[in-house]
């Protein structure tokens, strides 16, 4: 517990650093905010007006300090026009896109991983392991950026099985997962075979075969179980760059995300929507770490009743 | 995990002293098909110009997009310009990238790292907090700020990477130099009087190379990903420069009528991240302490 609660104030602490961080980035970027809005022929008083409502005259703790207000009680809005978005609104509406990118994405990484590992370091050597390492091997090496077309042309345009990407039907979601999800996989699989080659070679797995035990119950029951301990960690860790990959398959599938929401935030300098994007990244990880944090004290009796 | 290499790798006897200078760097079919492709990769980048690839810039208007063929053999992209000449030139932006991102990152993470886990305190403790704030978010994320700050150019995208590569390394670092501070052969060079940056430098960095060169091979190849992804999202080279990211972003509007725009490039970049993570799943079997 203790652990945990360290582990949530370090975290959050990490988020504040990183909106912090950010927001400096972002009054570096050059040029002015308020010559892309009005333009540069606009007039000396206008531009003083919305520099003055954008509160851009104030030193950047101040306009941390805005932010975080406005943040606090869901009032900020965008700082481009139109200025009546409200960036919660936006990011509501991106939020559970990308989270059910993602989602997806782990679904597929796991469905293919798991058995694909299991198979593999249950008997190495055989020609599931090798196909299982030449899996992992390839599925790391795709760019995501290349992955993402290569797919759209066979499976969209040359088969036309499926739809390029969409949310108006669950098979507008295949590509950009799969897309996403098959590093993870091909990751996962090669980490969960060398995971479970190592359990397997515990004095508990031996003894568990001199009990005379069914080679299944050996291996899903006592071996897998401790097997799946350090998967957990990557997985948490891995989470995190899943995050990252969404920013390019999104772009790659023109997906209406988070990531289509912060690239465009960048580049139309919409200062308060970056920094809210940047934010909601922040926190997600977070949670994903915890919520791994969790279920590792969970699968783990040494940590669950231990110190 | 050394795929291919069978059971006879293993030390023949833990009682006698390995003789492991005999032993070459670099065995197994992978790691070796690895060495291979990474070692033609780095001929075709120092050698593009005299291979008689063409100029990546020759702009041929009236053979737009054109498919492969006997004058361009991976065709042709926008304007008219030949794909193989693009991916040759653009083998050496990926590489000089991807090299020197990796470098950079590598010596000022591994230096990072030693001296927060020599000094411990303060230093410590702020090197932790600086790499916790950096890892709170994806890290391309934050090369795409800095690259959008910078604006392209070739230095901004290694500084992009550099931002959050050394991070790594740092934490590698750190965590050797905290198991490896307290071991015997420290103390005795310390008992025998030797300073400080003398115990660094010859006892705790040699003992930390193996480890930091097998992340490196991988870090290399996520580097050249990820300039490539910054490049396809425009934010990496300035417009114009042969980059294989950059190719890429542009066959995906022509994935209809020119494919071949987006194959190739890809193709280029897969292959070499396959190069480089064969060659660093048989470094790491050999070099790294941590897998015996």
């Amino acid at each position: 517990m203790n652990r945990i609660l360290r582990r949530t104030g370090g975290a959050l602490f990490a988020a504040l650093g990183a909106v912090l961080l950010v927001s400096i980035f972002l009054d570096l970027v050059p040029g002015d905010p308020v010559d892309s809005i009005l333009g540069e022929q606009a007039q000396e008083a206008d531009r003083a007006a919305l520099r003055q409502a954008l509160h851009l005259d104030e030193p950047l703790p101040a306009r941390l300090w805005i932010f975080a207000r406005d943040a606090a009680t869901l009032e900020l809005r965008s700082s481009v026009p139109p200025f009546q978005d409200r960036v919660f609104d936006r990011i509501g509406k991106a939020l559970p896109n990308t989270a059910l990118l993602a989602g997806c994405a782990l679904g597929i990484a796991l469905l293919v991983a798991v058995p694909l590992g299991l198979l593999a370091g249950w008997k190495p050597g055989g020609k599931i392991d090798a196909a299982a390492s030449g899996f992992a091997v390839l599925g790391v090496a795709m760019p995501r950026i290349w992955l993402g077309p290569l797919l759209i042309l066979f499976f969209a345009i040359r088969l036309d099985w499926l739809p390029v990407s969409g949310l108006e039907e669950p098979a507008g979601l295949v590509l950009p997962a799969f897309t996403l999800g098959i590093a993870l996989a091909a990751f996962l699989a090669r980490m969960i075979r060398a995971s479970l080659l190592e359990a397997t070679s515990e004095d508990y797995v031996r003894t568990a075969r001199a009990k005379g035990l069914h080679e299944r119950t050996v291996i899903l029951k006592h071996a897998l179980r401790n097997a799946m301990l350090p998967v957990l960690t990557v997985l948490g860790l891995q989470l995190g760059a899943l995050l990252g990959g969404a920013v390019i398959t999104e772009k790659v599938f023109n997906y209406p995300g988070m990531g289509t929401l912060l690239l465009q935030a960048i580049d139309r300098r919409d200062y308060d929507m970056a920094r809210a994007c940047v934010l909601a990244f922040t926190l997600a990880y977070v949670l994903v770490s915890l919520l791994t944090d969790l279920a590792y004290a969970a699968a783990d009796p040494r940590v669950r009743e231990g110190r | 995990m050394s795929d291919g290499t069978a059971p006879l790798g293993l030390p023949a006897s833990p009682s006698l002293p390995a003789p492991a200078k005999r032993r070459p760097l670099v065995r197994g079919l992978g790691p070796r098909i690895g060495l291979a492709i990474v070692l033609a990769l780095c001929a075709v980048a120092l050698l593009a110009p005299f291979l008689g690839a063409g100029d990546p810039y020759a702009i041929s208007l009236s053979q737009e997009l054109a498919p492969p063929g006997p004058d361009h053999p991976l065709g042709t992209a926008e304007n008219g310009v030949d794909v193989l000449a693009q991916l040759v030139h653009g083998a050496r932006i990926s590489l000089l990238v991807g090299f020197l991102a990796t470098l950079i990152s590598a010596v000022a993470g591994t230096l990072l790292g030693t001296a927060g886990a020599y000094r411990g305190g303060v230093v410590d403790e702020a090197l932790v907090r600086v790499i916790d704030v950096l890892l709170a978010f994806p890290g391309i994320l934050l090369a795409i700020f800095i690259a959008s700050v910078l604006g392209p150019s070739l230095g901004n995208v290694i500084v992009a990477l550099c931002a959050t590569g050394w991070t790594g390394y740092a934490r590698l670092a750190r965590a050797q130099v905290l198991a490896l501070r307290d071991r015997d052969f420290v103390h005795a060079a310390r008992a025998m009087g030797a300073s400080t940056p003398r115990i660094v430098l010859r006892h705790l960095v040699p003992n930390l190379l193996g480890p930091v060169v097998v992340q490196a091979t991988f870090g290399l190849p996520g580097a050249m990903l990820a300039e490539a992804s910054l490049s396809f999202l425009g934010l990496g080279v300035p417009p114009g420069t042969p980059s294989w990211g950059a190719l890429i972003d542009q066959g995906t509007q022509y994935l209809m009528i020119a494919p071949h725009v987006a194959l190739f490039p890809g193709l280029a970049m897969a292959l070499s991240v396959l190069g480089f993570n064969l060659l660093g799943d048989g470094l790491r079997d050999r070099l790294d302490p941590r897998r015996r």
